[in-house]
């Protein structure tokens, strides 16, 4: 499926491993059409804690072991600019908020993105998936109306069906179901378990095993509905 | 890292008493506890690079095991390590793994700061 053309798409996630299960099909999608894509991970998922038992890891080796999870996933995927944040895994939220919008509009300034694909507010359950998703929603909400990218966001708290409804983006992904694999499975210390499940639900015929192979879903972000009124 | 060994750690932690060391302490039952369940209530704590010096380390017998570290004026402890081991910079990292190889619990201390 091809997707609507963009002059640059820019993702920001928290995460090594963020984009891997809602959205590494519709980044390869968009690279596989020639759009620029630019992924801004903020941390290297320092406090992960699937460590596995015996540990392949150590709290001290895991960023080393998911900045190469990262990397490859990129090269999945075949995004080239791949941008470490460095900030450190569950502290987002407690950083200044003004830096971290500062932050976004640099990126924003920086790369000019005519789409822009992160969390959305309140509908993230991770502290720091919420903290990622206002500063963009914050950095975005600075720009003059005309000017602002479009946000897709994802969404996936166990009330988004009840606070947002449907999701109105669906990408059908299954032509890059390789590339989207290849994702998952880069980042193997995180998706191990997941990608297990799946395979013995593929092969007991059920049909939601394909469904994450086939769709992506993304919400617009819905500025009549601001989740603040100001920052 | 090793399943804990009691004499060798408690060597270990013997080696790094009255000293000025970096601690690691972390306790998490992860960031999805209450997503999954709603009825998990989610607490943690993480301390990270704060200097200390401790006067007497213990590991207790019982598995998963008890670290705790008496201060001049003052206590740290951590429950639940199962693993443990003296890494490439010389630091000693204790972790507690739960049942699906998941950190619960980490204690790490170390003579230099750890990483950000």
């Amino acid at each position: 499926m091809a997707l609507q053309p963009e002059r640059h798409v820019l993702v920001v996630f928290p995460h090594p491993d963020d984009e891997a299960f809602g959205v590494s099909g519709t980044i390869s999608t968009y690279v596989n059409q020639g759009t620029p894509v630019t992924y801004a991970c903020l941390t290297l998922g320092e406090m992960g804690r699937n460590l596995g038992n015996p540990p392949f890891a150590t709290r001290e080796t895991l960023p080393l072991v998911r900045k190469k999870e990262l990397i490859a996933s990129c090269e999945a995927m075949g995004v080239t600019d791949l941008r470490m944040m460095g900030l450190r895994d569950k502290t987002v939220e407690f950083e200044d908020d003004e830096k971290m919008v500062q932050m976004m509009t640099d990126l924003i300034d920086e790369l000019n993105p005519s789409l822009i694909i992160t969390f959305y507010p309140n509908y993230a359950v991770h502290p720091d998936h919420e903290a990622t998703a206002r500063a963009v929603v914050r950095a975005v909400r600075r720009m003059p109306v005309e000017q602002r990218p479009k946000l897709h966001a994802v969404a996936f708290a166990n009330n988004t069906g009840e606070g947002l409804g449907e999701p109105d983006i669906v990408n059908n992904i299954r032509d890059v179901r390789e590339q989207k694999l290849g994702s998952m499975r880069a980042h193997i210390s995180q998706t191990a378990w997941m990608l297990e499940e799946n395979e013995k639900r593929l092969e007991a015929g059920e049909p939601e095993a394909e469904n994450w192979l086939t769709y992506e879903r993304f919400f617009s972000y819905r500025w009549h509905e601001d989740f603040e009124e100001q920052f | 890292m090793e399943i804990v060994q009691i004499e060798k750690l408690q060597q270990l932690l013997n080696s790094f008493a009255n000293k000025d060391v970096y601690i690691h302490l972390e306790t998490t039952n992860g960031a999805y506890a209450s997503h999954f369940n709603e009825k998990v209530f989610n607490a943690g704590a993480f301390i990270r690079n704060v200097k200390l010096q401790y006067e007497l380390g213990k590991v207790t017998a019982d598995v998963p095991h008890r670290v705790g570290l008496k201060m001049a004026h003052g206590w740290v402890y951590a429950q639940g390590i199962t693993h443990y081991e003296i890494d490439e910079q010389n630091r000693l990292l204790m972790a507690g793994h739960d049942y699906d190889g998941k950190l619960a619990v980490a204690l790490e201390i170390s003579e230099t700061p750890f990483t950000y």
